[in-house]
């Protein structure tokens, strides 16, 4: 392991044109509709200077504020998710007359992105064991892992849904990066990143670029901004027990209660960087050709989960208790693991302000209480 | 499919609607020239003067019931038509012109005709369905030609047409718009909106509008809290609601409580003040109680 080091403005420019002459398709942090959100970016001018998000349940706005940071904001809303597991993706075609089977290659190109979050990195981990491993391991999403340069930048102004420390996944990031940033502000001038490779590719890079070697007042200036933005995470969860919490409750009549409210439009599934739930359908063009598609699915849908006869799953109620045991409880047994990384998002992108650490909070204060119907729908 | 094979017998018909619908088959820029190998295309006025008599393997059927002669005309339809399928908002929940169900039409037919006594219109817009036996339906204003196109390619490989129900917001998030309602409380239909339209207006930073009618599980009335709560009126959330697709179950329900909503602070306001007379008091009462919740 080398030593760290610590660059400026020049060392991020540096670093994106070093990755795009490597062949990255370089991804970065940008304002653009009320919110940051990942685009493409090819220097550090692209990137989200003086910006402040305010978030809240429901309720996300950007604020150009002051000074010269360039990552002083929590999650926008998309998580790296989209980029490992696209939206949508044909699997394979068959043409007639023959029906022959192509399977369609993943082709795309390398992606280094710079500035995910720790709770991203976190995020990418739990959706590999989902569905990066084992005999059905998807092939997309190793593909296009393997391929990723991830330059995480730690989390120095969490938003007031995040939650990540009871989770246990940020604000510093430990593993899963090339490099890892913290960004350092200054009184009197541009903000300093100290840097630290964590793989030989992310070393190789961090060598090319200006910067002086990191000393001990760095590091204690990277300790002190993450134990200052630990002490102000605006949310957190007990997780003590929490899967057999929840495996306890499911009548419990809190559900009915969010249930009233729960839209069932998905957003909270959309965002959350682990939620891998897929439709395969096959669909046929005029010429008769077949195609098969894999697009992103939602237990928030009623269709979701439709077998023969109907929908398993028919009222919100049971949607809504599906995806938070899910994600909470089922997840351990499923993959070892919590579903949930502490990202806030569901929180702050669900339009009618339901946030799962309340739920929770309340589940645990009536753990028990009797259902008030007469029979727990499934 | 090939041309040998028997192609099935496409109808298009129109009713109460002003075409967008039927012009989206031929928007089908790509496919125009396949569409016609593969299906007959029989009876199709905005393309073709040249008609076939039935019987009809698909018929698509656009536009609302809107007058008696509609109804005898929808049956004959059906009855000439192997699957009959409504096609847009007004075929499917009586379109725009179904805002007439919330008046007295006899109003607006002495208002407009120089002879009402020649105009035979029925009191609602309703859907083919209201009628008729429809096997299936595309919603939206108009409809999505891809949903069109798929609507065919399935009824000719005997599978189900891929049609989602669920929310315009997972087109939405799944094309990386930023949320327009939790990002910059705009006025959003989104949540409680069936997809299909690829999220047409969220993706140039206007609100939806609902044309595509209720997703399934609709939960329009917590919907409308957050819009509530956003600071919109009962009124607001009244016009949000009737529009091309006011005629649909979820949508017409959720209006109607507005409407008393708006109704029942403009009474409260009248009786604050004494029963005077005060032009914008509905509103008023509305935005104060919004902004009191």
């Amino acid at each position: 392991m080398t030593a760290a080091k610590v660059i400026g403005r020049d060392g991020l420019d540096e670093l994106l044109r070093h990755l795009a002459a490597l062949g990255y398709r370089t991804l970065g942090p940008v304002a653009r509709d009320g919110a940051i959100t990942m685009a493409e970016v090819s220097s550090s001018a692209d990137l989200p200077e003086g910006f402040h998000d305010r978030q809240a349940p429901g309720s996300y706005r950007l604020e150009p504020g002051q000074g010269q940071a360039l990552f002083d904001w929590a999650v926008g809303p998309e998580p790296l998710k989209a980029l490992v597991f696209p939206p949508r993706a044909v699997i394979w075609t068959a043409k007639p007359p023959s029906y022959h089977v192509q399977e369609v290659a993943d082709d795309a190109p390398p992606v280094a992105v710079v500035g995910a979050r720790p709770c991203d990195l976190a995020g990418l981990q739990v959706l590999g064991r989902s569905i990066g491993t084992g005999p059905v391991a998807d092939p997309i999403f190793q593909h296009r892992r393997h391929q990723a340069f991830l330059v995480v930048v730690e989390c120095t102004r969490p938003a007031s849904t995040c939650f990540c420390v009871s989770m246990g996944t940020g604000p510093g990031a430990t593993h899963g990066y090339d490099i890892r940033l913290t960004e350092l502000l200054s009184d009197d001038g541009p903000p300093s990143y100290l840097a630290l490779a964590g793989t030989p590719a992310g070393r190789r890079a961090l060598g090319q670029l200006p910067g002086r070697p990191a000393q001990a007042a760095d590091e204690r200036a990277r300790v002190e901004r993450l134990a200052k933005a630990a002490s102000r995470m605006g949310r957190s969860v007990d997780t003590t027990g929490l899967p057999e919490l929840l495996a306890r409750n499911l009548s419990n009549p809190r559900w009915d209660a969010v249930a009233e409210r729960c839209l069932a439009c998905g957003n909270c599934t959309a965002v959350c960087p682990t939620c891998f739930c897929a439709n395969f359908q096959d669909t046929t063009g005029l010429d008769g050709t077949v195609r098969r598609e894999r697009t992103w699915a939602s237990c928030s849908d009623l269709a979701h989960s439709y077998i023969h006869g109907g929908p398993v799953r028919s009222s919100i109620k049971s949607r809504y208790r599906q995806w938070a045991t899910h994600k909470f409880s089922w997840w351990w047994d499923q993959f070892g693991t919590s579903g949930c990384v502490g990202c806030g998002r569901c929180i702050t992108w669900c339009p009618a302000s339901i946030d799962i650490t309340e739920e929770i909070a309340a589940l645990r204060a009536s753990d028990g209480a009797a259902p008030t119907e007469e029979e727990p729908e499934p | 499919m090939t041309t040998t094979a028997k192609r099935p017998r496409l109808a298009v018909w129109k009713f109460a609607s002003c075409d967008g619908c039927q012009l989206s088959l031929l928007d089908l820029e790509d496919e125009l020239l396949a569409l016609p190998q593969a299906v007959d295309i029989s009876y199709f006025l905005e393309m073709t003067s040249a008609v076939a008599e039935g019987p009809y393997d698909i018929s698509l059927v656009e536009g609302s019931v809107t007058t008696p002669h509609d109804i005898e005309r929808a049956k004959e339809v059906r009855a000439a038509s192997r699957l009959v399928v409504a096609i847009g908002a007004c075929a499917t929940a009586g379109g725009i012109q179904s805002l007439r169900n919330y008046a007295e039409v006899g109003d607006y037919v002495s208002t407009v005709y120089a002879h009402p006594e020649f105009i035979r219109a029925l009191a609602t817009s309703a859907p083919i369905s209201a009628y008729v036996k429809v096997d299936f339906e595309l919603r939206g204003c108009p409809v999505d030609r891809y949903q069109l196109l798929e609507l065919v390619t399935a009824t000719l490989a005997g599978r189900a047409p891929r049609i989602p129900t669920f929310s315009v917001c997972q087109e939405c998030k799944a094309k990386g718009n930023v949320c327009l309602l939790v990002a910059s409380s705009v006025p959003c239909l989104g949540p409680v909106t069936r997809a299909g339209c690829g999220a047409l207006c969220p993706s140039v930073g206007r609100g939806c509008f609902g044309c595509f009618g209720p997703a399934a599980t609709a939960n329009t009335s917590s919907l409308s809290a957050r819009l509530a709560a956003d600071g919109a009126t009962p009124e607001a959330q009244l016009r949000l609601l009737r529009t091309f697709t006011a005629g649909a179950p979820e949508f017409a329900q959720e209006a109607a409580a507005q409407e008393a909503a708006a109704q029942e602070a403009a009474a409260q306001e009248a009786t604050t003040r004494g029963g005077a007379a005060h032009q914008a008091s509905a509103s008023e009462a509305a935005a104060q109680e919004a902004a009191g919740r």
